[in-house]
């Protein structure tokens, strides 16, 4: 533990507002901190450069799910677990829930929080592409009041976003219109637990006499952020899925994305594998089989 | 007498309970009044002269205990076999993450930044750390060649062999550096008084080894330096050597301060300055004749020592010596060397260098195999020693051991024949290939050659005047069942229930040197002489006409009891001795290499995924003919967690090297197989019995170490057709040779 | 109790919460780890450091019923909780049934990954009474053992589902 526990402050105001108050009163100046799954890593590393945190762990205005006719208002803090036992989350965005699955194992997945892997902002975060996909968009919340913005919108470079110093995550809001389409998803780690993705994918589809209507394609661990493949998809829409499409929507896809090397896999890895899963899910969506 | 027999039931293990309830005592859970906790100050360079050291601002730096090489008051050496390592750098550092200095501090919590504020300025000198560039001399970094140790073995004519060969076939194989990660850190406590003097409690497999090391260091008699292990979390040869070093530190900073210390390592700290395998190259070059039969061959073996010697010269002697494995050889060549770079020393892991040279040869064999035209099989099956022949060393098989029926029971358990048939036609139309692999191969267990001769390991039996027996060795428990096995051993040699006998803690101030917890011993040798020892109890109650030959646990009470009161303490001693008919000769390196073998075959099931391009398990099946089984649920527990450090060694878990120093020390990015990852193990024994090990046992604690590796590889092979032959095979390393344009890179240890 | 809200320098506070059954205060700064309250302040050394990462799970207790890696929980956000460790599974001398299955079955060798390994497979049997072997694997997937290689550990879990079963 290479942190000195007397150097740091952690309050737990009682109730969302409270909180509010305090990122108000001194904006920049206290780090949220919910499960503190990615957190507490960087404190026991001594890499914590914040001193002052404020605890976001179980507000009940942020961990609570909604289910309204069009949408469902996911609390930025439910927990993994929370999704996972969510039986609309289950029936309506598997893409979501096969992600909270292989976040972590069990003990990280009753802690770690959805709003706190859109804010921790890792490329790799395992629940990113499938917002992406779902075409999310999120509630954020300040003294000043709340504002929607488009999920797409929100992770502007790596490790930024659009996200005022003063200001949460408070839902994450699904349109409750995708469970027509075909799903697919697929992470690709370095184990088949507990492993940070090298190449992860979430996608949707809907196909008619084998040509393909709507297509969303999101990628994660090969771009600063998690990406759509938004040229791909535009390259396939509207046309059968043949060998050639195949071959066309790899290229498609391969050429969208900016993988690196790092300490866990290499770029000519990441594109080849990004490449495989993007022909893997326009295969299942020929062959009209749900994968996840 | 117990009508029952002990040896071969899955008797409760003797420590499993504290276990199960978290009331086992690791190191870290105890803590001693006025305790101070110690850091490290390590180089941040892989080479260099020290030339200034500064205590940053901002750290109350009176209140600190601080020691340097300058307060040994004996010999600055961590002593080993060659001693050659400093406990603290004095001048010059070898390689990054080498101990300079030692902080202590009553509060814990101060010690991070502490280290941090210590800065030191180096002269850098230039580094070596790939095999070649130690190879090239052109940097010497150690002795006159940068060669910690050379072997040769010299079988028959080799020399002739290549005329008369109809094959001659080479191969070039590698194998990374391994993390041991034992799941507990490196950890220690010294406590230090004028009268008494040194006294460690710690977390270890060696006290004895200790013990030398601290009266080398603080330059004391052997009756003032006093060892305890505590329950040790894993340790898998990572604790043999290495806790010597943190035990000085600690001794360093208790004599210094006067109060007790302790040091434990975090999880980044233990993965980067501690040991890991040795990385090997070997390079096979062999004459074959048609039929598939081997007519000789030159091997040459080379490992990776790290910078300072270490036991790299008895790792590499017993990679020398596994190096032909279960075939026979009439003609060979062996030419094994262990040289230096600037990282971290390598050491002592579960197999020590036999897992190294077998994945080399049993890749060969399938390589082999391939050229001549003959299958995995019929190659191994033509070339198995029989009983009779003679080893590479010229040991002579003297038990009627048959590798061939071992060989066929694996492939029908396995359903081998069926399934490689039906893969090879499936693999046709599928994104998934499959394949099956096998390795063949042996393990001697014990000391090498006369090195069991030179421990002349000790052991105790005690009687006591409640009837109960207490085992007195220095051989420890980490897992593998050491309590619970010698008890078991003793228990059924004096025909009293298990639960009345128990063993001393490892404490040198209460056992004798039975000898360090290494080379798969314990049961064998050290087992053999607390058999004889609890005999010699019986013996003496007998002999005095306390009892008679039969008798109760309560006849056997009431003899210790008497025995107790006319003598005071009952104890019988016994020494090993070696074999008359076992000879080694050290300088040819020939002769009696290992009083007993230990044989297996192991099958890998295996798919290559061609869209993420990882190797998965699906099926392993492991035989092993292994004297006698004493105790069926530990046996089990040992092969098959063997295995699984094989297949994490195999697939997943690769050092990343940069300047000498490993950049993934971390969980995170370290993999380990969980337990999602791992196929079903399915273990058989056989049993052909050992006159040389306690009721028949042979060691079997690093057999499974040396067969996942190859097998899984020649299964990899036989899924998708390129020719593997470095370890750890990452998917990244599978997606090069299937699609990328370049060879494979050389395993992750090497540079 | 919410600890200071102005920005002077941190304060130690007493925080309560019950472990094993009993009530406990404890003085402590807000960003102790849960792990190092419990090993120090308190002597349950059963739950253990094996990573500091949240990645080996050695350090796994029951936060209301819920498992968690004690190395990642500021030991404020433990006020109020219901904490179960290994030291309160057994009922005296009576072993939770776990327990024994782990020591019939050979689920424990050298022991360090053991409590946090129990605790794991007690929170799935809560949940899962009868697990499949698919479901025992990933219930304990965040829990790594270095030396038994699982095989023993699955046995034991499924062991002591049978035997719950039964009684």
């Amino acid at each position: 533990m290479r942190s000195n526990p007397t150097d740091y402050q952690l309050v737990a105001p009682a109730g969302l507002q409270a909180v509010l108050s305090l990122l108000a009163a001194d904006p920049g100046g206290w780090l949220p901190i919910a499960g503190g799954t990615d957190v507490m890593v960087q404190y026991a590393a001594g890499k914590l450069p914040a001193r002052k945190l404020v605890s976001i762990w179980n507000l009940p205005e942020l961990r609570c799910i909604e289910v309204l006719p069009d949408e469902i208002r996911i609390g930025a803090g439910c927990t993994y677990t929370d999704l996972r036992e969510h039986e609309s989350v289950q029936r309506e965005f598997t893409l979501l829930a096969r992600a909270a699955a292989w976040t972590g194992g069990i003990a990280n997945q009753n802690r770690g929080t959805l709003g706190g892997n859109i804010v921790n902002a890792s490329p790799a975060a395992d629940s990113l592409p499938a917002l992406l996909v779902y075409e999310a968009e999120l509630i954020l919340v300040s003294v000043r009041g709340e504002r929607r913005v488009p999920y797409r919108n929100f992770h502007t470079g790596y490790k930024q976003m659009e996200l005022a110093s003063d200001e949460l995550v408070r839902t994450i809001c699904l349109a409750r219109r995708f469970s027509g389409h075909l799903a697919y998803t697929r992470k690709v780690g370095a184990r088949n637990a507990q492993a940070i993705s090298k190449v992860c994918i979430a996608a949707l589809g809907q196909c008619t006499s084998g040509v393909i209507e709507d297509v969303r394609i999101a990628l994660g661990s090969v771009a600063p952020v998690p990406i759509r493949l938004t040229e791909t998809e535009r390259l396939v829409t509207g046309r059968p899925i043949d060998s050639l499409l195949l071959t066309l929507a790899r290229k498609a896809g391969v050429a969208e994305i900016q993988p690196i090397d790092d300490i866990r896999s290499n770029a000519r890895y990441r594109s080849a594998v990004a490449g495989n899963l993007v022909v893997e899910f326009l295969e299942k969506l020929s062959a009209g089989e749900n994968r996840t | 007498m117990t009508g029952e027999r002990i040896v071969g039931v899955s008797v409760p293990r003797k420590e499993g309970r504290d276990k199960v309830t978290g009331h086992a005592q690791y190191v870290d859970d105890m803590t001693l009044p006025g305790m101070l906790y110690g850091a490290t100050v390590r180089s941040q360079v892989p080479r260099g002269r020290i030339r200034t050291i500064a205590f940053g601002p901002g750290i109350a730096w009176n209140e600190f205990v601080v020691v340097t090489a300058r307060d040994i008051t004996g010999k600055n050496v961590i002593a080993l076999i060659a001693d050659d390592q400093p406990c603290l750098a004095d001048g010059l550092v070898n390689h990054p993450e080498e101990p300079i200095l030692l902080l202590a501090h009553p509060n814990r919590h101060l010690l991070p930044q502490a280290v941090q504020a210590v800065s030191i300025e180096y002269e850098q000198l230039p580094a070596v750390f790939t095999m070649e560039e130690s190879e090239s001399h052109s940097q010497i970094i150690w002795g006159a060649d940068n060669t910690f140790k050379t072997y040769r073995v010299e079988k028959g004519e080799v020399d002739g062999v290549w005329e008369k060969a109809d094959h001659i076939v080479e191969g070039e194989y590698w194998t990374g550096a391994q993390e041991q990660l034992y799941i507990e850190n490196n950890g220690m406590i010294a406590s230090f008084d004028p009268q008494q003097g040194i006294t460690v409690w710690g977390s270890l497999q060696c006290p004895y080894y200790v013990h030398k090391a601290l009266m080398a260091l603080c330059n004391l008699a052997a009756d003032k330096v006093r060892v305890v292990q505590m329950e040790t979390g894993g340790a898998f040869g990572g604790k043999e050597e290495y806790p010597s070093m943190i035990a000085a530190h600690t001794a360093l900073l208790a004599i210094k301060s006067g109060r007790p210390v302790k040091i434990i390592y975090d999880r980044m700290e233990d993965m980067v300055a501690t040991t890991k395998r040795h990385p090997s190259r070997t390079r096979h070059r062999t004459a074959v004749n048609k039929d598939g039969r081997i007519l000789g061959g030159e091997i040459e073996f080379t490992v990776d020592g790290g910078a300072y010697a270490t036991l790299s010269s008895v790792v590499l002697s017993r990679a020398t010596i596994h190096a032909g494995g279960a075939y026979y050889w009439p003609n060979v060549r062996i030419k094994a060397r262990a040289i230096a770079t600037n990282t971290p020393p390598h050491g002592a892991f579960r197999g020590f260098g036999a897992p190294q040279s077998l994945f080399a040869l049993e890749r060969h064999m399938d390589r082999i195999a391939e050229v001549v035209g003959l299958s995995s099989i019929e190659i191994r099956k033509r070339n198995f020693l029989k009983p009779g022949q003679m080893t590479t060393t010229e040991q002579t098989v003297r038990e009627p051991i048959d590798m061939e029926q071992i060989l066929d029971r694996a492939l029908k358990l396995s359903d081998y024949e069926a399934k490689k048939q039906r893969f090879a036609k499936e693999n046709e139309t599928s994104t998934s290939k499959k394949g099956m692999g096998i390795a063949a191969f042996l393990h001697g267990a014990g000391f090498t050659g006369s090195g069991e001769r030179n421990l002349g390991s000790v052991v105790g039996v005690e009687g006591c005047a409640d009837g109960r027996v207490r085992v007195l060795v220095s051989s420890t428990e980490f897992g593998q069942g050491t309590k619970t096995v010698l008890c078991q051993i003793a228990a059924e040699a004096l025909g009293l229930p298990y639960e009345n006998v128990e063993i001393a803690q490892a404490d040198t101030n209460e056992v004798p040197n039975s000898g360090p917890t290494v080379a798969s011993r314990t049961v064998m040798v050290v087992g053999k002489l607390v058999q004889s020892a609890a005999l010699g109890i019986k013996q003496t109650l007998v002999a005095s006409g306390l009892m008679g030959d039969s008798y109760s646990p309560e006849e056997f009470r009431a003899a210790c009891r008497s025995q107790m009161a006319t003598r005071g303490s009952f104890r019988s001693w016994v020494r090993y001795e070696a074999p008359a008919d076992v000879f080694w000769d050290d300088d040819k390196y020939r002769g009696e290499a290992y009083a007993a073998f230990a044989w297996a075959v192991y099958v890998a099931e295996v798919t290559v995924d061609l869209t993420s391009y990882t190797a998965s398990i699906d099926d392993f099946v492991a035989v092993q003919e292994v004297g006698k089984v004493l105790h069926p649920v530990l046996a089990r527990g040992q092969i098959a967690g063997g295995i699984a450090q094989g297949i994490g060694y195999t697939l997943y878990e690769k050092v990343i090297w940069q300047n000498g120093r490993m950049q993934n020390g971390q969980m995170t990015n370290y993999i380990m197989p969980t337990s999602a990852d791992l196929p079903p193990i399915r273990v058989f024994f056989e049993e052909m019995g050992n006159i040389h090990g306690a009721f028949g046992a042979k060691g079997i604690g690093e057999l499974p170490m040396d067969g996942p590796a190859p097998a899984i590889l020649n299964a990899a092979e036989d899924a998708v057709k390129v020719r593997f032959n470095s370890i750890p095979l990452l998917p990244e390393d599978i997606f090069e040779a299937l699609v990328g344009d370049r060879e494979p890179h050389a395993a992750g240890g090497v540079r | 109790m919410t600890g200071s809200l102005s920005s002077g320098s941190p304060a130690p506070c007493d925080l309560s919460f019950t472990v094993n059954g009993e009530l406990k205060t404890v003085r402590v700064y807000p960003m102790e780890r849960l792990l190092d309250v419990l090993r120090h302040q308190l002597e349950l050394t059963g739950a253990k450091e094996g990573c500091g990462e949240g990645e080996c799970g050695s350090c796994s207790v029951l936060l209301n019923g819920a498992l968690v890696n004690s190395c990642l929980v500021p030991v404020l956000q433990a006020e109020g909780a219901d904490i179960v460790t290994i030291e309160g599974l057994a009922a005296g001398a009576q072993l939770d049934r776990l327990q024994e299955a782990f020591l019939t079955c050979g689920g424990a060798q050298c022991g360090i990954c053991t409590p946090g390994m129990i605790l794991a497979a007690h929170h799935l049997l809560r949940r899962k009474p009868d697990p499949t072997m698919d479901e025992i694997r990933e219930g304990l997937s965040g829990n790594l053992c270095r030396c038994t290689g699982y095989i023993q550990i699955f046995e034991a879990v499924a062991e002591a589902a049978r035997r719950g079963a039964n009684s």
